[in-house]
């Protein structure tokens, strides 16, 4: 069935057997590894090397004014984020099995939840939302950062610490383009199991800015120090 | 390789499997996020490679399972897998050379 | 059927000059991005050499003023930052582009279009971060651009943004070049072709693509580092803000180390082809060969701090990081004994290309040599930063990268131009080159043991430098009119060389299997392999009996796309046109060109930013994003193939 839908689409004879467009996917994300591992080691290089605060786990006097900044890290508000950013990868999973199973026959006595199921739209929008929930969120964390007085330009935490989850989050900002892209298309035509190679291509994307997330999470909101 | 197409037919995971992902998921992230308001927790050694093993799994589960790195061609598990692992390896060497240990034990100091 | 290799069909008619532009600006054929990748290359290498005539002009005797401190300095920076990421670099890549595919049997590489891409982008940066040279504007931080140095406190004029900007430009053209050769190898070999099977310059190239996916992120992040200190006062590399001065020093070199294993892996892999065809024998070793390149390559992120043993980094990691230099010579040492093997016993033909590979065996000794003395941090103290190090990374970059590529050129001429480069010149080229080289670089191991430091603009006399230096300007100037040489030979023997055929040097790989200059489908047939060197099989069946010969492979890929397009090893000497065979090719676009402007005007806007001009610096940032999203949305919304 692949072999002549490939046949169809003027693809040629490939080595593995795979497509030329996920093998460059997966070596695009191993060179992400290293991008993300610069930042956090950076990140971490300088943890506690700050000469003036705010810090992110200890509150800090200014010895000038006598002001006192709080610990910044906001952690309920980071925890809820990283909840919708790991639920937006069960949406995007659901949305890449939509599309792999579309025109097959539900089973018999499907419910609406079944039917839900194969609705491809409805879970590349879940997908999306979530994304944008994401960084709604980081953009209030980053504006009440900043009136907080944490700056980029104001420490070595507040320089690497936006850096950082600023370059995540661009990821993410490109990774919601790309599925609203391929949303634009799903409305234009219909996506059918023979674009599902795209989508996987999206998704594998969209869950490795996940990863990184879950790292991220980790290393620099919940270890204190 | 036996067969006769381009694209193996490999297992693929439904909503059955992903909602137990999702919901393991959310566990792990609920307890990391209980701890860090336990004190006695916090201050424990156990606590950050707690984390870090916590962390680690769910990194590891969604690489396996929403990534289908566990089901797809091996190709893949050592595109990623390599890089993976140079990346890790350079970010605890980078740790290691601006660390105390490596300075206390320079200059005879 | 000379005359019919000689002109091949996709220049068959005679096309003005603005079309022929515009099929450049519009390419997608590796074949014309490779060689589109040599001039250019070329140019650069010109380029950054003159600027070492003036540094060896400004050095030649003590206490000279030929050029002032200030220009020196552009010029130091500009020679290294040209040579590394203007010259060597896309020079292997012009070989990339038009080897591997043919290497491997392949109609193109996996993404034509990207190919285009990261030429144009690579052409763009590359004027971007040379154009300041010429107003005395350029970088002169060094092609290290070391930290805080770098930055806006110590380098407050535009100099370094031109820098770092135009790095992270290149970087962009490398990276997605490195994605697509990747994929090209592991997804695009004939059948048959299994790793094992794959000729040694596809297997160099190949590691050297992991080297570029895995090392030019970190530098990625580090020149974001710099560029947000400079443009948009981060703290970074400040050091009152209690930044550590050593973080750009350990980013740097973790890309910067296997950056240097870029360089000199594809001349290893070129003259790992020239060495076996024109000793008439196979390889030596050919799986030691490609997994000493595979431990070359990893070892190689392991080495970084060997370039900073004198900033104190403890015993600990001083031991680590000189045992793994150490270690690393291993592999690299394995290699030039296989080379010599090689040679060993076969009936050596010297053409200019042989001539070239044995010298390259013999400089990167010295080179490696020298670097093993400096593996040893104690001995490394004497040696850092003097003009010591200055000999051993020319040994390996001249004696081993350029010395490859030169092989590389004289070798794979034919097979690019249907016509031969002239041996007498090539003799002479490389006789005035390898003396001149060895003139100009061997001296600065003696300078540097008398302790001349490198990066400076003069020095006093009386310290025992006076001769070395005299010598090595000597040298330098030698260099010139070999290089001249070698320019006229390219450009004459493209119109008047001797007309050749397939294979004029009775080479083993697929390549040579095609017309010369092959035809823009390269192969009519894809051909199905069964041993590491289907041309010999065919006719020096004597020389391959010992390898093993399968057709493994060939079932699968017979079954996905049936029988009709691939065929059995042959020599094809016809050429027809890709619409006669029926052959889809992707078709010509410029949207490739159009996002690459957009990005390089985007990062030109930054450029205004410190002026505090922010209508050009907006206008051009939000102008370039627009171009380059917009093109880069109908570049993917368009299919490759106009066929349907
Ligand atoms: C046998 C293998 C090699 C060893 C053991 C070795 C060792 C070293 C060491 C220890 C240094 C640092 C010296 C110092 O600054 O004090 C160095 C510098 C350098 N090496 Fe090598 N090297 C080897 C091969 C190569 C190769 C193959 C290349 C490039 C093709 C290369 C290019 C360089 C460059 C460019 C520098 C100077 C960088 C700078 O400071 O600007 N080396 N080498
Ligand atoms: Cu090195």
């Amino acid at each position: 069935m692949s072999a002549s839908a490939d046949a169809a689409h003027g693809h040629h004879y490939t080595t593995t057997g795979l497509d030329n467009r996920k093998i460059a996917i997966w070596a695009f994300i191993g060179s992400e590894c290293m991008l993300f591992a610069s930042l956090i080691s950076t990140y971490l290089i300088y943890k506690g090397k700050s000469l003036v605060g705010p810090f992110p786990h200890t509150p800090w006097t200014d010895p000038s004014s006598g002001k006192v900044f709080p610990a910044i890290l906001n952690i309920p508000v980071t925890s809820a984020s990283t909840f919708v950013l790991l639920m937006s990868s069960l949406a995007m999973v659901l949305a890449l099995s939509a599309v792999e199973n579309r025109g097959k026959p539900l089973p018999p006595g499907a419910g609406a939840w079944d039917k839900a199921l194969t609705s491809s739209k409805l879970w590349l929008w879940m997908t999306c939302l979530l994304g944008a929930g994401f960084l709604a969120f980081q953009a209030y964390e980053f504006t009440s950062f900043v009136h907080e007085g944490l700056t980029i330009r104001r420490n070595l935490f507040g320089s690497s610490f936006f850096t950082l989850t600023g370059f995540h989050g661009a990821h993410v900002t490109a990774g919601v383009i790309w599925l609203g892209s391929l949303l634009a298309i799903d409305y234009k035509r219909g996506l059918q199991p023979s674009d599902a190679l795209a989508v996987d291509l999206a998704a594998l994307y969209w869950h490795f800015v996940d990863v990184v997330w879950i790292a991220i999470f980790t290393l620099l909101y919940l270890i204190p120090g | 390789m036996s067969q006769d197409n381009a694209h193996a037919e490999h297992y693929h995971p439904t909503w059955k499997e992903y909602k137990w992902v999702a919901l393991i998921l959310f566990l792990i992230t609920v307890v990391e996020v209980w701890v860090y308001y336990i004190p006695e927790l916090v201050a424990s050694k156990a606590f950050v490679p707690g984390l870090l093993i916590m962390s680690a799994v769910k990194f590891a589960i969604v690489v396996m399972y929403y990534m289908h790195l566990k089901y797809d061609h091996k190709l893949f598990r050592s595109l990623f897998v390599g890089p993976l692992l140079v990346a890790i390896l350079t970010l605890l060497g980078l740790l290691f050379l601006f660390s105390k240990i490596a300075i206390r034990l320079s200059g005879g100091g | 059927m000379a005359t019919v290799a000689a002109s091949p069909t996709y220049t068959a008619s005679a096309t003005p000059q603005r079309s022929r532009l515009m099929s450049w600006l519009t390419t997608t054929d590796h074949k014309v991005i490779g060689t589109l990748y040599l001039h250019t290359s070329l140019f650069f290498f010109v380029l950054g050499g003159l600027e070492a005539l003036l540094i060896r002009w400004q050095l030649m005797r003590p206490n000279s003023v030929v050029l002032t401190a200030d220009q020196y300095n552009q010029l130091f920076t500009m020679h290294g930052t040209t040579m590394v990421f203007l010259a060597i670099m896309p020079l292997s890549a012009a070989f990339f582009n038009y080897l591997i595919p043919l290497q491997i049997g392949a109609r193109d590489v996996a993404f034509p279009r990207l190919n285009a891409f990261s030429y144009w982008i690579f052409l763009l940066g590359g004027v971007f971060i040379t154009l300041p040279i010429f107003f005395w504007v350029a970088p002169d931080g060094g092609w290290f651009g070391y930290a805080p140095l770098s930055g806006r406190t110590y380098s407050p004029g535009p100099n370094m943004d031109f820098w770092v900007l135009g790095l992270q430009i290149l970087g962009i053209s490398s990276l997605a070049a490195s994605f697509n050769f990747a994929t090209t190898i592991i997804n695009m070999r004939a059948p048959g072709m299994n790793l094992m099977r794959m000729p040694m310059f596809t297997w160099m190239s190949f590691v050297t693509q992991f080297l570029i996916i895995l090392s030019f992120p970190v530098i990625t992040i580090a020149l974001v580092f710099l560029q947000f200190d400079r443009f948009f006062g981060t703290t970074f590399y400040q050091i009152s803000a209690g930044a550590d001065p050593l973080l750009w020093q350990h980013l740097f070199w973790i890309f910067g180390h296997p950056e240097v294993y870029i360089l000199i892996l594809p001349a290893f892999g070129l003259v790992s082809e020239v060495l076996p065809t024109n000793s008439r024998k196979p390889l030596f070793g050919y799986p030691v060969m490609a997994y000493s390149g595979i431990l070359i390559g990893f070892l190689g992120f392991g080495v970084w701090a060997h370039h900073m043993f004198a900033v104190g980094m403890g015993p600990i990691a001083d031991t680590v990081f000189g045992l793994t230099t150490m270690l690393i010579a291993i592999p690299t040492g394995v290699k030039i004994f296989n080379w010599i093997f090689t040679m060993w016993g076969g009936s050596i033909r010297f053409t200019a290309a042989m001539k070239f590979a044995i010298a390259l065996i013999a400089m990167f000794v010295i080179g490696g040599i020298s670097g093993i003395t400096h593996a040893s941090p104690p001995s490394d103290l004497q040696q850092t930063d003097t003009y010591y190090i200055v000999a051993h990374f020319h040994y390996v970059l001249f004696g081993g990268a350029i010395l490859g590529i030169f092989a590389g050129i004289y070798h794979y001429f034919p097979k690019m131009y249907g016509r031969t480069m002239n041996e007498t010149l090539g003799t002479w080229h490389f006789w005035l080159n390898f003396i001149a080289m060895n003139l100009t670089f061997f001296p600065m191991h003696f300078a540097g043991m008398l302790g001349m430091p490198r990066r400076i603009y003069t020095y006093d006399a009386g310290q025992g430098w006076e001769l070395f230096n005299m010598m090595s300007t000597m040298g330098a100037f030698l260099l010139a009119p070999a290089t001249l040489i070698f320019i006229y030979n390219f450009f004459r023997s493209k119109k008047h060389g001797e007309p050749c055929g397939p294979n004029p040097w009775d080479a083993p790989t697929l390549e040579w299997s095609i017309p010369s200059p092959p035809p823009e489908y390269n192969f009519a047939k894809i051909p199905m392999v069964t041993s590491r060197y289907p041309l010999w099989d065919l006719t020096h069946p004597e020389r391959t009996a010992e390898i093993p010969h399968t057709q493994t492979g060939w079932t699968e890929a017979t079954q996905q796309t049936g029988e009709h397009d691939m065929a059995p090893m042959h020599i094809e000497t016809e050429t027809r046109t890709a619409k006669e065979l029926g052959i889809p090719m992707p078709s010509s676009t410029i949207k490739p060109f159009f996002v690459a402007l957009g990005i390089v005007l985007m990062f030109s806007g930054l450029l205004f930013l410190p002026k505090g001009m922010k209508v050009p610096a907006f206008a051009l940032m939000f102008g370039g994003t627009a171009m380059w999203v917009g093109y880069l949305y109908a570049w993917l919304t368009t299919p490759l193939e106009d066929h349907h």
